[in-house]
């Protein structure tokens, strides 16, 4: 502002009211950009710098074989580490744009004469990302409100915690760079129905090519956006800049689609993407009416000319996608799309999907966990928006209850909604402090009101002066304020808490209190998967749950027979089968499979409880799912899943039990307890003298958290 | 330095089979027989099989089977490359040899040939046990044939068995025929039904039992007939090769020179079987017969010569090995028309029977089935009485990318929830 009142020492470095507001701007911004990236970086911090959770590790060593091999040799990869004997196609079962955005990072880093490790570019893909999105999100919010809430919203956006959860530095994994792809996407293509430039059109088709290589999330665009269109159609919102930035963005965006191998001709076959060319269609026959609208004068004629017209279309896109279906070329949705619509479908019908935690429904819990104040603003927000509609504010509507539906299925889509929800709260907070702050200069100053409103002020200002007359209006406004600014610092802390306590643990190193307060480390993962590639043979096979399949391949270098990749269910329902048969049955299974090391996750040492005898009954299930031999109740007893004396006896007697609680049974795990004590479920073990015949323990853990068994070969003389 | 350990190690792995001079794939035949016996009296009784043995150029050395000085290996290395037990009374060897030293000595492919008596030791029916056949466990039973019994001057208790129930397999006893019975006199013992490698080579008459000639038959005897095995034999899996019977007089020479008349049969020979079959079954049991070997696999697309690191859809692939007999002396080609090769993926996908050139080449050639993933080339060739050959050779195998996008599992993997099902993070606790 300026002010009269400014000393003359500082008049050298004064500015115009834009530029002090561009200043702060840019400043504001940068700030963000830089906490967004170091936010992330607890872990690296607090541990060391490296890759987390399960399938991170896969990307990881893709992203290895990429810059070691070039281009052209992972588009042709095929993987036999994984899935013995079937094999991966990996280049074509993978979206390839995460790993294809890290080598060209580290390509850049070397050629500018960084000599970085790809690991190190991999752990901080993801905040590198989270900081650009907080631009993007700046920008969106420009675009649909005005700069003060893109501000809010890069800010909002740059600690939320849904988002943190994908993006903390080490989840190297799609969505740390989708997200970005996504709310860019979104942003060029409001940015292009804004302006109806063609340019921006263009832009949001190579956005969403970039998302399409990154995510199989895309699909939530692709049927958003024509979702979105339909209601402009419907609204009456019509124009020639909607048509022009749909038609390029979708014809576009849908031939560079084609180009990732792993979603091929799915633009035009599956399904789940036939709302995006129906849409497509009826713009064409709006365009069409709007022409013959143009040239006949005659209302009646065109009347006429309408019914026509629309019953053919009908008629003929009818038919197009019936004999689509019938003859098999456009395929049906899915049995796990269903799910999408039903929650409890997964559950009832597929035992896979519904054994990934990720995959539950999500609890109220963690919408206050992951949203914080967030999720009063949002009504707020969207109130805001539907008080001045526009076509941008329509869209990000669309987008924040759609979203906000599917993060109720489950509970990793809680990320996809995160931004949208950053940004209708971001409106929120922006027009109310906006409001307020108006309010409040309004008695002093009124003739500052003109300077400082923007183009959504006037109504707010004209508010502000009818309400004038109410007592204590300066107060009240200051108190709101206060308020205000009391809640954003308290989601700030929160924001920083829960990234520091919950999202922030690598998974692969466990962290527990010692007895007086320190912090003990477990690094028995690395420590079994080091032994692996030190002391087996190169070639060995190593049984698991799918669970640990991308570690072992990643870290071991060894081949797996399942991971978590989990495309297969008949070979993950063997190993299930297997896991949970006597030994000899198992030998037999494990001995087809060709399979040289078993391994399992045992937590009853430390009390690590996501071990695998908590995961069993799932082995039981999608094992008995494909192979009925295996039934369910034969591991239960009356209902109840029990490790101790009173377990069934196939429970006490199956390959996993033995394995787990091989010589278990000897060791004292705590104080005034028995030997045996299993401390992850707190009982003592119901079989204590546990023999294997045709397995023998390689090796186990400081902390028996893994433990690993080598296959003898069958006897010499039987 | 690196260069210089692999051509050590290189080195060190060529001349190993010198060094040992022991059994080798290269010349199966054992050399160094270890013969233990009760006492010296057998050496000479037992002289022409011996000598049979000394004839085709065997080492024998003998010793007592309680001498505190035999030992099967020093330092790690095996003394002799097989061993032979005629000391069916001994109830604990001497020096280091006990039952898991023998066991051992098998399992890491040498030859054994036990040959037990009435009252047999518990040692020897352990070793016996561990081989997959269990003598009768009445020590004094011996095997009674009233019609299968061979003729004598006196009437006897009929344990002088006639038998000629053998083996059908030229491999095993040799492709001449054995005209006379084998005398036998001695305890039976049935095969273990679990062990799927041992064989019998001889088998009693259906009419024989097990009981002890001396006292009343009061209980029916637990073995009898046919399920009565005179002389077995085992091909472990590592391809040592056992001998068990349970008479020790079939191999002396009182035996191998008297004729033979069996009961009911006006034919008298003049000679008993005893020594053709006792010679041909030591040329199988000591490698001079049925040991294969199977060298220079090879596979490559048709035209081509080098093997390719993997194959696509539509390839024609070329598959060879050379397969020979060890004759005694030398490597011969084998022929036969039975070896097949298997393009398998945990099941075979292609199953082709190898033709050869008589001169010991296999080969066929097919074309890759139209499915991906890691195959192996496996020959698992299991004939009666020959080494067993396994052969495995791992290939991947990948659609070709001119074949389009035609990935054979589910093409519609890609819609969002499919995704988010399909790359997910781990199991959640079940309980």
């Amino acid at each position: 502002m300026s002010n009269s009142s400014t000393s003359d020492l500082l008049k050298p470095f004064k500015l115009k009211t834009k530029q002090q507001e561009l200043l702060i701007r840019v400043s504001i911004l940068c700030l963000v950009y830089i906490l967004a990236f170091i936010t992330r970086l607890f872990s690296v911090l607090r541990y060391e710098s490296m890759i987390h959770e399960f399938d991170p590790y896969f990307n990881y060593r893709t992203t290895l074989y990429l810059t070691q091999h070039g281009f052209y040799d992972f588009w042709n990869w095929f993987d036999y580490e994984s899935w013995y004997p079937l094999g991966r196609i990996v280049g074509g079962t993978l979206y390839p744009g995460l790993m294809v955005t890290a080598a060209l990072i580290y390509r850049l880093l070397h050629f500018l004469r960084f000599a970085v490790h790809i690991r190190e570019v991999c752990v901080l893909t993801a905040p590198f990302f989270a900081s650009n999105t907080t631009l993007v999100a700046y920008f969106f919010g420009k675009e649909i409100w005005d700069s003060g809430a893109g501000l809010v919203a890069a800010i909002l956006i740059a600690v939320c915690p849904g988002y943190i959860s994908r993006s903390v530095a080490g989840s190297y994994d799609n969505e740390g760079v989708a997200i970005f792809a996504l709310l860019f996407t979104f942003y060029l293509f409001v940015k292009a129905v804004n302006t109806g430039s063609l340019a921006w059109g263009l832009a949001s088709a190579f956005g969403y090519f970039y998302m399409v290589s990154a995510w199989g999330g895309y699909v939530f665009i692709i049927n958003l956006i024509p979702l979105y269109v339909l209601v402009l159609l419907i609204t009456g919102r019509y124009s020639m800049r909607l048509y022009v930035a749909y038609n390029c963005m979708y014809i576009l965006g849908m031939l560079l689609a084609m180009q990732i191998r792993f979603v091929g001709f799915q633009h035009v076959q599956s399904g789940e993407h036939m709302a995006a060319m129906g849409v497509f269609f009826l713009m064409q026959v709006f365009y069409f009416l709007d022409w013959v609208k143009h040239m006949l004068s005659d209302t009646k004629l065109f009347q006429e000319f309408l019914r026509i017209t629309v019953t053919c279309a009908i008629a003929a896109g009818g038919i197009a996608l019936g004999v689509g279906m019938a003859s098999g070329y456009i395929s049906p949705w899915t049995g796990r799309f269903y799910s999408l619509l039903d929650p409890t479908y997964a559950k009832d019908h597929i035992p896979i999907i519904a054994s990934v935690s990720e995959h539950q429904p999500t609890a109220w819990s963690s919408f206050m966990f992951d949203f914080h104040i967030l999720l009063f603003l949002f009504p707020a927000g969207l109130y805001f928006c539907f008080k001045r509609l526009s076509d941008a504010t329509i869209f990000i509507v669309m987008y924040g209850l759609t979203s906000m539906y599917f993060a109720g299925v489950m509970v990793r889509l809680i990320l996809v909604a995160t931004p949208a929800v950053c940004l209708i709260s971001a409106i929120a907070v922006s027009a109310t402090v906006k409001n307020l702050t108006v309010l409040l200069r309004s008695k002093n100053k009124v003739a500052q009101i003109g300077s400082t409103k923007g183009t959504s002020s006037a109504k707010a200002s004209s508010k502000a002066s009818l309400d004038q007359s109410q007592p204590f209006q300066k107060n009240g406004a200051m108190a709101l304020l206060f308020g205000a600014f009391y809640l954003l610092s308290r989601y700030a802390t929160h924001c920083t808490w829960v990234t520091s306590e919950a999202y922030s643990s690598p998974s692969i190193v466990l962290a527990a209190r010692g007895a007086h307060g320190n912090r003990v480390i477990f690094d028995d993962y690395r420590e079994a998967y080091f032994w692996l590639w030190q002391n087996t043979p190169p070639d060995a096979k190593v049984m698991s749950w799918w669970d640990y399949g991308y570690q072992i391949t990643a870290m071991g270098n060894r081949t797996v027979i399942v991971d978590n990749n989990t495309w297969n269910n008949t070979h993950i329902a063997t190993v299930g089968r297997a896991m949970s048969s006597y030994e000899d049955e198992a030998y037999e299974i494990i001995r087809s499979l060709d399979v040289d090391y078993v391994l399992v996750v045992f937590g009853g040492v430390t009390g690590y409880s996501s071990d695998d005898i908590n995961k069993f009954l799932w082995m039981v299930r999608i094992g008995g799912g494909v192979f009925p031999v295996i039934k369910e109740p034969d591991y239960l007893v009356n209902g109840e899943y029990r490790i101790d004396k009173g377990a069934a006896p196939k429970m006490l007697n199956c390959l996993m039990y033995k394995l787990s609680y091989y010589r278990f049974g000897e060791m004292m795990t705590e104080y005034g307890k028995p030997p045996g004590y299993d401390r992850a479920r707190g009982v003592e073990i119901g079989n204590k003298n546990i023999k294997l015949e045709h397995l023998e323990e390689a090796f186990t853990t400081s902390n028996w958290i893994v433990r690993i068994y080598k296959v003898k070969p069958p006897n010499n003389r039987w | 330095m690196g260069k210089f350990w692999v051509i050590f190690v290189a080195s060190i792995s060529i001349l190993l089979p010198f060094l040992c001079n022991s059994f080798s794939p290269e010349t199966p035949t054992n050399r160094r027989v270890l013969v233990l016996l009760d006492d010296f009296a057998v050496k000479s009784s037992h002289s022409s099989y011996f000598n049979s043995l000394k004839l085709r150029g065997f080492d024998l050395d003998f010793k007592l089977a309680d001498d505190p000085k035999i030992a099967l290996q020093r330092y790690g290395q095996y003394l002799y490359d097989a061993l032979i037990l005629f000391c069916p009374s001994v109830e604990r060897f001497g020096g280091s040899v006990d039952v898991a030293a023998i066991i051992n000595f098998v399992d890491s492919g040498h030859d054994l040939i036990i040959a037990a008596d009435v009252n047999a030791s518990d040692l020897i029916r352990e070793v016996a046990t561990e081989c997959g056949v269990d003598f009768d466990e009445d020590p004094s039973a011996m095997v009674i044939d009233h019609t299968g019994y061979a003729v004598s001057e006196t009437e006897g208790d009929h344990t002088l068995i006639a038998s000629h129930d053998f083996i059908k397999s030229d491999v095993i006893i040799g492709s001449k025929k054995i005209e006379a019975p084998v005398l036998f006199q001695g305890i039976g013992h049935s095969l273990n039904p679990v062990n799927s490698l041992v064989l019998k080579v001889l088998s009693a008459s259906p009419s024989a039992y097990s009981a002890n000639p001396l006292s009343k038959l009061s209980t029916p005897p637990s073995l009898t007939g046919s399920a009565i095995s005179l002389v077995s034999v085992v091909q472990a899996r590592n391809n040592a090769r056992i001998l068990i019977t349970g008479s020790l007089s079939m191999f002396s020479n009182r035996f191998f020179r008297s004729g033979v008349q069996k009961s009911g049969s006006s034919t008298k020979y003049e000679k008993s079987g005893n020594e053709q079959f006792l010679t041909e079954l030591s040329k199988w049991i000591f490698h001079e017969r049925g040991h294969l070997k199977a060298v220079n696999v090879k596979h490559h697309k048709v035209g081509e010569t080098d093997e390719p690191a993997l194959y696509r859809v539509n390839d024609e692939l070329e598959y060879s090995v050379e397969i020979y007999e060890w004759s005694g002396t030398s490597w011969e080609p084998y022929v036969t028309d039975d070896v097949q090769v298997q393009f398998y993926m945990m099941s075979p996908y292609v199953l082709k029977t190898l033709s050869n050139d008589k001169k010991g080449l296999y080969s066929a050639s097919f074309k890759v089935p139209d499915v991906y993933g890691v195959f192996q080339f496996k020959v698992e060739y299991q004939k009666l009485g020959y080494t067993s050959l396994s052969l495995s050779k791992q290939v991947s195998y990948f659609v070709s990318h001119d074949s389009g996008y035609d990935f054979s599992f589910e093409t519609s993997l890609t819609s969002y929830l499919e995704e988010t099902c399909n790359r997910n993070r781990s199991s959640q606790k079940s309980v």
